[in-house]
């Protein structure tokens, strides 16, 4: 059984404009000491997945169906009470801005100590002993002044380290990193990733990476799921996606990219605009920027194609090759209407 | 390219006051004796952490900030005096990185674009600053119907486009790009490095471009440049930087750069340094980066290594650069 498991997952967020369907039918599961990479562009719904599976969504969202199960667990309707003891426990988050998640008028081994109360049965004495343990496993340098300081004593980098500290306090199964080094400088965002490899290897956890830098993913990420327009588009091994890549979009987004010798050369766009949830076309939501779009693929969305091992996407192209080379090819789940 | 400096920056600093308390204030040094020239038609690319003064290198060439010393020298004329500096102007703007503030929600296109052109009075009718307009537009690659819209209707990309267009507008030589990439997605990012590129074939423009992103960078940088704490520590041919950096720090930094490819990315031997960027209050004696070098010595801390030419065309500030590479 998978740790995690997430089917059909649509979370919705119902605003003065319309419904904004901004996770539209996300399934997807994590086994135990995995490292699974989100990318997509900004507003694809990296992040509300991420807020869906822990339930904390802002007012206007609504989870309005699917699935998240947790060790079998169904957690969605579980209510609240259970939901706290999933939060900190079992998963945790680590946020891109550690100041929205650190509190400014505590110290930090104040709030470090408190969080490990919260989560175990710990005398305070032995949670702060905790505390530090856990400073000087993120690499905090002098852990005992770092305690007696407020956030804003501390410098971006060490702010994460803390706040990582904070999450893997209680050893969670699962540590989901919304962006967590993309406010951080490039030496520094290598430490920063040095350490939560090192961790996940020590303590045997899963990591949820959420990022839209393809290099963090290359190098953390053993499976890859991309999205578009709230919908996994792509999903495959960290190796397939990168050298093997099966739908357009996912195609388009690795041309794009600068590289070691593109220069001189003219780099590869992905034409037209990012997607408007409130203006969503009928068929394949990426469609309108494709440059291999047919009819159908503007008429209908695709179903979800197995193209290889663990490798699914969700793009018309894939049955038109499979059809040219006389192979079969299985439909996972039925395409419908993004209506 | 030509082989003339088109701008010339001879030992430029911009110190900061900054108040540390009551009545007592603290000289930050931004940036501190940097020297570089840049040739007609060349992309000098500036990197370096976040704090290293590479907007403040930009805003003090343009002086947009007051230079606390140095000089430029532009087109072989020094820029000092006030009629000077308007003329300079002219020739030399600068994009900046988010294309969210840096523009007016509430003025539409045509008047974002037109802005400078009534700044420098740059056109003789109403019917001529419309065509120019369009045409400013046409660069860019957004079309007229856009003219009438609002800034805040348009997306990231489209946004980066109107800023670039205003800075066209008084038709200059010199652009200091400030990050103008960065707040893109990856498949826009292309878009607009291909449009600065294009800008730059077309119309001979010299460009400064400042950046975090070291792959955007070395794609489109001619020559690169490396910043710590205020201070220029190595500059270098694009691809000579990235094959043999020489200074500790660009070799850290360079190692440190996720790579897009998974293969390449499980055998990187990155070197990861110790420790935080110190502050620019509280910079270290001698070389700035003593206190995270891996090699650093006495004579480190005891006095500032120089920025010299250590191979043809290849300059780094470091004692120890000899023994280490
Ligand atoms: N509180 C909210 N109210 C209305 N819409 C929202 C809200 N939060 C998110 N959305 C919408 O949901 C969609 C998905 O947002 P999400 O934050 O998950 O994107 P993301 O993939 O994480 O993007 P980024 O890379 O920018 O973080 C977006 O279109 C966004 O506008
Ligand atoms: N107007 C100002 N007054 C006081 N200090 C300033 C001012 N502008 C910049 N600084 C300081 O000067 C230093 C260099 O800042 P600068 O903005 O040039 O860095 P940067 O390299 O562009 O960084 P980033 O990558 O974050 O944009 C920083 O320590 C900054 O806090
Ligand atoms: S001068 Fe010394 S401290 Fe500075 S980079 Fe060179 S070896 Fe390191
Ligand atoms: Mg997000
Ligand atoms: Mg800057």
């Amino acid at each position: 059984m998978a740790l995690l498991e997430v089917k059909d997952l649509r979370t919705s967020f119902f605003t003065d404009a319309g419904e904004v369907k901004a996770v539209n039918g996300v399934s997807f599961s994590l086994e135990r000491g995995k490292v699974l990479g989100i990318v997509g562009e900004s507003g694809s719904g990296k992040s509300v997945t991420a807020y869906s599976i822990m339930q904390i969504l802002a007012p206007a969202g609504k989870i309005v169906g699917g699935s998240v199960k947790l060790d079998g667990k169904e957690l969605i309707g579980s209510g609240e009470k259970v939901m706290k003891t999933v939060r900190g426990n079992k998963v945790s988050i680590i946020f891109q801005d550690p100041m929205t998640s650190l509190n400014p008028t505590y110290t930090i081994g104040s709030q470090l100590t408190e969080a490990i109360l919260l989560h175990t049965d710990r005398s305070k004495k032995q949670a702060k002993e905790r505390a530090l343990e856990m400073l000087r496993l993120v690499n905090v340098n002098e852990p005992e002044k770092r305690m007696k300081q407020y956030p804003f004593e501390l410098s971006g980098g060490m702010r994460q380290r803390v706040m990582i500290a904070m999450a893997l306090a209680c050893e969670p199964d699962i540590l989901i990193a919304d962006e967590p080094t993309t406010a951080l400088d490039v030496t520094i965002q290598a430490q920063i990733l040095e350490l939560m490899q090192s961790l996940q290897k020590e303590l045997g956890m899963a990591i949820i990476m959420i990022t839209h830098d393809l290099g963090v993913v290359a190098q953390l990420c053993d499976e890859v799921i991309v999205m578009y327009a709230g919908s996994i588009c792509e999903r495959g091994t960290a190796d397939e996606i990168f050298y093997n890549p099966q739908h357009e979009y996912t195609k388009g987004l690795m041309r794009s990219l600068p590289s070691a010798n593109s220069a001189g050369t003219r780099l590869q766009p992905i034409t037209g605009t990012p997607i408007d949830l409130l203006n969503m076309p009928n068929g394949c939501a990426f469609a309108p920027r494709c440059d291999e779009a047919m009819r159908i693929c503007i008429d209908k969305a695709s179903p979800e194609f197995e193209v290889g091992e663990g490798h699914t996407s969700r793009c018309w192209m894939c049955a038109k090759k499979a059809k040219e080379k006389g192979e079969a090819i299985i439909e996972i789940e039925g395409g419908e209407n993004n209506e | 390219m030509s082989n003339k400096p088109l701008i010339e920056v001879n030992g430029l600093s911009k110190y900061f006051d900054v108040n540390t308390g009551l009545f007592k204030s603290k000289k930050l040094k931004a940036v501190d004796n940097v020297s570089f020239s840049i040739k007609k038609g060349e992309t000098l690319g500036l990197v370096g952490e976040s704090g290293c003064g590479k907007t403040t290198v930009g805003r003090t060439i343009l002086h947009l900030y007051n230079p606390t010393s140095g000089e430029i020298v532009y087109d072989g004329k020094k820029i000092k005096s006030k009629e000077s500096i308007e003329e300079f102007r002219r020739h030399a703007t600068m994009v900046f990185q988010d294309p969210y503030s840096s523009l007016n929600p509430r003025m539409t296109v045509s008047d974002i674009i037109g802005e400078p052109l009534d700044v420098h009075k740059l056109y003789s009718s109403k019917k001529e600053r419309e065509e120019k307009i369009l045409e400013l537009m046409s660069h860019v690659g957004l079309n007229s119907e856009h003219a009438s819209r609002y800034a805040h209707e348009f997306s990231g990309g489209q946004r980066q486009r109107i800023g670039i267009a205003r800075s066209l507008a008084v038709n200059p030589d010199f652009i200091v790009c400030d990050e103008p990439v960065s707040a893109l997605d990856v498949s826009i990012q292309a878009q607009v490095i291909n449009m600065f590129e294009d800008l730059q074939d077309k119309m001979g423009l010299t460009y400064l471009f400042i950046a975090h992103d070291l792959l955007v960078v070395r794609h489109i940088s001619d020559r690169i440049a490396v910043m710590y704490l205020g201070r220029m520590v190595e500059l270098a041919d694009a691809s000579e930087i990235y094959d043999r950096p020489l200074h500790p720090y660009s070799k850290s930094l360079l190692s440190a750069v996720p790579v897009p490819d998974p293969k390449i990315a499980r055998e990187n031997k990155r070197i990861v340094l110790e420790g935080d960027i110190p502050s620019p209050l509280n910079a270290p004696s001698g070389c700035p980066f003593r206190t995270r070098c891996p090699y650093a010595t006495e004579q480190c801390a005891a006095s500032m290594p120089e920025f010299k030419e250590v191979e043809p065309g290849h300059f780094v500030a470091c004692h120890r650069v000899g023994e280490i590479n």
